[in-house]
C-alpha cells in the first residue's frame, strides 16, 4: 500500500484546471480504483463514466499520462513513477470533468450506408467460415472512441469533422465491404464522404486500440486499396469494362435502407 | 437522409477538456521520430552521393553490381555492367538517375514509410496524442498527397527491379575462371535480392491485389491461399522495410569497397 498523486481534469464547458488528489494505492489496482477511491473519499461530485470495469464497455475511456488509455485496464503499478495526470478525451466537447459528449461519433454511425444483401435464395444465405473470420476482428470494436479520440485529423483540425467518419468507422465500414453477402458498393461514397483520403495512415488508432484491432492495416488501408480500384487504377478500370461490370450508383448507395 | 443532412447534425465547436498545451505525454515519444529522421536521412545522403559518383559501382572478375545501379542502362555504363544491348544514349548523368525514381517511388508511397515520415518529418502528428504543427489538414485528399494512390504501380516496377537484382545475384555465382563457386559478395547480393522481394510480398498493395479486394474468399480459393501466405509477411512489412532499405545501402558500399581494391571479395567455396 503506498500513497499516490493524481492530477485529475476538473471543469466544464466554462472551463477547468488539475487537482491534485493524493490517495492510497493497493496492489494491483487501477486507475478507475483510484478515481473511485477519490469520488468516495475527497470529491464525491467527480465525475467520470463507468460501467463493465472489465475493458469490454469503452465507457471509462479518458486521457492517462497524455495517452488515450481505459481507466479499468490501465493497472497503476505498470505508469512511471510521480503524478498521474487524469484528463478527458481532447477530441471531444466536455461535459464535465472526465466525460465528454461523444455524440460526433452516433452522427457519423447513422451516415453508414446499411448492409444490403441479395433477394434470400432457396435454403437461405449461406457463408463459409473464412468468410466469417475475415469480419470477426472488426466486431471487437468496444467503442470507447479512443481511436476517434487519437486521430489528429479531428483532433487537430476540428473543422474535419463535417467530412471525416473516423478510424471507428473505417473499420465498419471494411466489414461490410468485406461481406460476401453485401451488395452496396461504397467506394465512391468512402472517399467523398467519409473522408478516407485526410488519414494518412499514422496508425495512432492501432496504437491506442484496447481491443487490439489492427485498424489500419486490416481496415483503413483495404480501403483505400478499393478507392485506388474504383478511381486511381485504369487498369483495374479496364477490367471492370471487358468483364461488363457495373457498381451500384454512390448515391444509391448512400440511401440504400436497411432490408 | 442525404448526406447534407447528416453533415448538418455534426455540431463543432464546444469547450474541450484538459489544459491547452501540446502534449501531455511524459515518455520519450520524441525518440521514434529522431531514429526515423537519423536513418532515412543518412540513407538520402548516402544513395544521393552514391548517385552522383557513378564510379566503382560495378566489380568484373566476380559480376557485383550495386543495386542503385542495376540495370545499367545508359551507355556510358562500364562494360560488363551494361544491361543488355539495350541503353539510353547521350544521357550526361549518371546512370543511376535513370532508375532511381523506380524504387524511390515505390518507398515514397509506401504505406508504412508514409506513417513514419509523416511523423518524422511532416509533424503530422509526430506523435501518437501529440499535436500536429499545421495550421489546417487535407491528409492525401489533394495534389501532391494524392499521388500517394500511384503506389500500385510503384509496387509492379518494383517487381521487375526485384527480378534484374535477382539476375544480378544468380550472375554472381558465375566466377571468371573457375565457374560456378561462391564469394562474399555473391551472399550479400542474395541476401539483398531476398530482403527486396520481402519487402514487396509484404506491401500492402500486394495483399490486396492478391486477395484482399476480393468480397468472398470462399468463390476464390486459390487468391484466398495467396492473400493468407502474404498475411503474416504484411504484419513484419516494417522490419523487411528497414532491413532492405539499410541492406541496399550496405551492399552498394561493399560493391564499391571491392570494386576499388579497398578489400577482398573473399571466396567461401
Amino acid at each position: 500500500m503506498t500513497d499516490v498523486t493524481l492530477r485529475v481534469w476538473r471543469g466544464d464547458a466554462s472551463g477547468g484546471d488539475f487537482e491534485n488528489y493524493t490517495t492510497t494505492q493497493n496492489e494491483g489496482e487501477v486507475v478507475l480504483d483510484l478515481i473511485h477511491r477519490i469520488q468516495a473519499t475527497e470529491a464525491p461530485d467527480l465525475a467520470c463514466r463507468w460501467n463493465c470495469k472489465a475493458g469490454k464497455c469503452g465507457s471509462c475511456a479518458a486521457e492517462i499520462n497524455g495517452k488515450p488509455r481505459l481507466m479499468c485496464m490501465t493497472r497503476m503499478d505498470q505508469l512511471p513513477e510521480g503524478p498521474v495526470t487524469v484528463t478527458p478525451m481532447k477530441t471531444f466537447p466536455i461535459i464535465r470533468d472526465l466525460v465528454t459528449d461523444v455524440s460526433f461519433n452516433y452522427r457519423m454511425a447513422e451516415k453508414v450506408p446499411a448492409l444490403l444483401p441479395p433477394p434470400m435464395p432457396e435454403g437461405g444465405y449461406r457463408m463459409f467460415q473464412e468468410d466469417v473470420e475475415r469480419g470477426q476482428e472488426f466486431r471487437k470494436c468496444i467503442e470507447c472512441f479512443m481511436c476517434q479520440d487519437v486521430c489528429h485529423v479531428i483532433r487537430d483540425h476540428e473543422d474535419n469533422k463535417l467530412n471525416y467518419a473516423g478510424p471507428r468507422f473505417f473499420i465498419r465500414y471494411a466489414e461490410l465491404e468485406m461481406h460476401p453477402l453485401d451488395t452496396n458498393d461504397r467506394r465512391d461514397f468512402i472517399r467523398e464522404d467519409a473522408g478516407l483520403g485526410y488519414c494518412n495512415i499514422t496508425k495512432c488508432c492501432t496504437e491506442v486500440c484496447p481491443e487490439g484491432i489492427h485498424i489500419t492495416d486490416n481496415a483503413i488501408i483495404p480501403l483505400k486499396e478499393r478507392v485506388v480500384d474504383a478511381h486511381y487504377d485504369p487498369v483495374a478500370w479496364l477490367g471492370r469494362k471487358i468483364r461488363r461490370k457495373t457498381k451500384v450508383s454512390t448515391a444509391a448507395a448512400a440511401v440504400q435502407p436497411a432490408p | 437522409m442525404s448526406t447534407t443532412e447528416h453533415a448538418a447534425k455534426v455540431v463543432l465547436g464546444g469547450t474541450r477538456g484538459g489544459p491547452d498545451v501540446a502534449t501531455l505525454r511524459t515518455d520519450r515519444w520524441w525518440l521514434q521520430p529522431v531514429i526515423t529522421v537519423s536513418v532515412l536521412t543518412a540513407f538520402i545522403i548516402y544513395a544521393t552521393w552514391s548517385a552522383f559518383n557513378p564510379h566503382n559501382y560495378f566489380y568484373e572478375p566476380g559480376s557485383l553490381i550495386s543495386p542503385l545501379y542495376s540495370p545499367c542502362l545508359s551507355s556510358s555504363c562500364v562494360a560488363g555492367a551494361k544491361f543488355g544491348a539495350f541503353t539510353v544514349s547521350h544521357w550526361a548523368l549518371s546512370p543511376a538517375f535513370l532508375i532511381l525514381i523506380f524504387p524511390l517511388g515505390f518507398r515514397m508511397t509506401c504505406y508504412y514509410y508514409r506513417r513514419s515520415y509523416y511523423r518524422a518529418f511532416w509533424w503530422s502528428p509526430p506523435a501518437c496524442a501529440v499535436s500536429d504543427k499545421h495550421e489546417s489538414y487535407s491528409g492525401e485528399t489533394r495534389f501532391p498527397l494524392l499521388m500517394q494512390n500511384a503506389h500500385r504501380y510503384f509496387f509492379y516496377a518494383g517487381l521487375v527491379f526485384n527480378a534484374l537484382l535477382t539476375y544480378d545475384a544468380i550472375r554472381a555465382f558465375d566466377l571468371p575462371g573457375s565457374g560456378f563457386g561462391v564469394t562474399v559478395g555473391t551472399v550479400v547480393l542474395c541476401v539483398n535480392a531476398t530482403l527486396l522481394w520481402l519487402y514487396s510480398l509484404s506491401c500492402h498493395a500486394c495483399r490486396h491485389l492478391c486477395g484482399g479486394n476480393l468480397k468472398s474468399f470462399s468463390k476464390a480459393p486459390i487468391r484466398f491461399r495467396l492473400w493468407k501466405f502474404v498475411t503474416p509477411l504484411n504484419a513484419k512489412h516494417m522490419n523487411f522495410a528497414w532491413a532492405s532499405l539499410v541492406f541496399v545501402a550496405l551492399t552498394d558500399v561493399y560493391v564499391r569497397l571491392v570494386a576499388s581494391g579497398a578489400i577482398t571479395n573473399y571466396h567461401i567455396f
